[in-house]
């Protein structure tokens, strides 16, 4: 399992669009290429945009299909990030 | 270019204001001012230091201000933008002065620095905070990844005691929001561009829902339902038009609509000239409503647009002959 923890890489505010690009094709896409499950560690994070969680996951899941979720976990999720995440995962299944 | 700095401009009056901007002669800046007193919504001085940043010092001109409120230009670096010696002492801030002066932000990492030094500026609570550095990022990438504007984002923000509320003003002289929406859309009007930038889901960058990897179309959605959501004003104005979502009525139930056209609003589209774009936005602080709660309404609207947008597309219809 890959743990990723993004604090040390966002700081407590996650809105940095550059940064999250950077984690999903530097470490998240290689994993999940390798058929490994990957977790995205919030610990020490206690917001996000909405514009950092769909630089981060919204290719991913356009490429790999919807079912990647089962292979991704988010840990230590405050309720607004949890929130962030699930719009992002909602209209990404809303896609064409 | 010519700018009055007028008694009153705040966004609930701030229409005169930018009608009475002359943007003929685009190479000129000429300042005039209020002359006992001057009281602005940020977004009157970062449509001002954007614009200085496009001018050659030799030509710009600000006439001398005698308003009491002077010092207050002083303090926000109005005339460090304006290139202009002011010869007012200000002493350094007092407790009481909670503001972000003028800052111009040119790329990525200055922007999670401001941030970052902002919220100390401002004396915000964590809740407070966080809508706030919320907006300022959404509105600073969108400048930074969308305007193509050489001189990037300007801005400012102040704290209001009496109303409680913190202001923010940001401005950039890039292409505006109709040549970025036109990329993937077909707009006729700025307004129509404008409609279509605060719907959620919408992206200058691709027609596709779901956006790209990069943009999803939700910024603009989210900052326009916050201040919706708080019952504040949000303007923005971009070439000849301007879209202001009123104060909502107290008392009664908020619902967001992906339509800003459907929000208590006002607009126009026979203002002057604006080459990019300006964004104005309210934050009262007694009314911020839980950003989580906020988000559940957001989720609920978005995702009910989209769903309609594309069974809008993809429906067909009987043909009859």
């Amino acid at each position: 399992m890959n743990s990723i923890k993004l604090f040390k890489l966002v700081g407590n505010f996650a809105e940095n669009k550059d940064i999250a690009r950077d984690i999903r094709i530097k470490k998240i896409i290689p994993a999940i290429e390798k058929g490994e499950e990957v977790t995205l560690d919030f610990e020490g994070v206690n917001s996000a945009t909405q514009s950092f969680v769909h630089a981060l996951i919204s290719d991913i899941i356009r490429k790999f299909g919807v079912d990647i979720l089962d292979k991704i976990y988010f840990k230590n999720c405050d309720e607004t990030i949890k929130k962030i995440i699930n719009i992002v995962v909602e209209y990404m299944q809303e896609m064409d | 270019m010519k700018l009055h700095l007028p008694n009153s401009a705040f966004l609930g009056n701030i229409n005169p204001f930018l009608r009475a901007f002359n943007s003929s002669a685009p190479n000129k800046l000429e300042i005039t001012a209020n002359k006992r007193w001057i009281s602005v919504h940020p977004v009157v001085l970062s449509m001002i230091a954007a614009l200085a940043l496009t001018i050659k010092t030799s030509n710009i001109h600000c006439e001398k201000l005698e308003a009491a409120s002077k010092h207050y230009m002083e303090r926000m670096n109005l005339f460090k933008f304006l290139n202009i010696k002011s010869d007012i002492e200000i002493t350094e801030h007092e407790p009481a002065g909670r503001f972000v002066p003028l800052t111009q932000i040119t790329n990525s990492n200055e922007l999670t620095k401001f941030i970052t030094e902002m919220i100390p500026l401002l004396h915000l609570e964590p809740k407070q905070a966080e809508p706030i550095r919320y907006i300022v990022s959404e509105l600073v990438r969108n400048v930074l990844e969308h305007s193509q504007s050489e001189y990037s984002a300007v801005l400012c923000a102040q704290y209001y005691k009496k109303s409680n509320t913190i202001r923010i003003g940001i401005a950039d002289t890039g292409v505006g929001i109709k040549a970025t929406i036109n990329n993937a859309y077909n707009t006729k009007t700025h307004l129509e561009a404008i409609r279509l930038a605060l719907m959620p889901g919408i992206t200058g960058t691709t027609r596709r829902e779901g956006g790209t990897e990069f943009n999803a179309g939700a910024g603009l959605f989210f900052i326009r339902s916050i201040a919706k959501v708080n019952r504040d004003f949000f303007m923005i104005y971009s070439g000849d038009a301007m879209y202001k979502l009123l104060k909502s009525t107290s008392g009664k139930h908020i619902e967001l609509h992906g339509d800003p056209f459907k929000d208590r609003h006002s607009k126009g589209e026979d203002y002057p000239y604006w080459k990019g774009t300006v964004v104005g936005v309210d934050i009262s602080l007694d009314a911020t409503k839980e950003f989580s709660l906020l988000l559940d309404l957001i989720q609920e609207t978005y995702i009910k647009t989209v769903r309609e947008r594309k069974k809008e597309r993809y429906r067909r219809r009987a043909r009859f002959i």
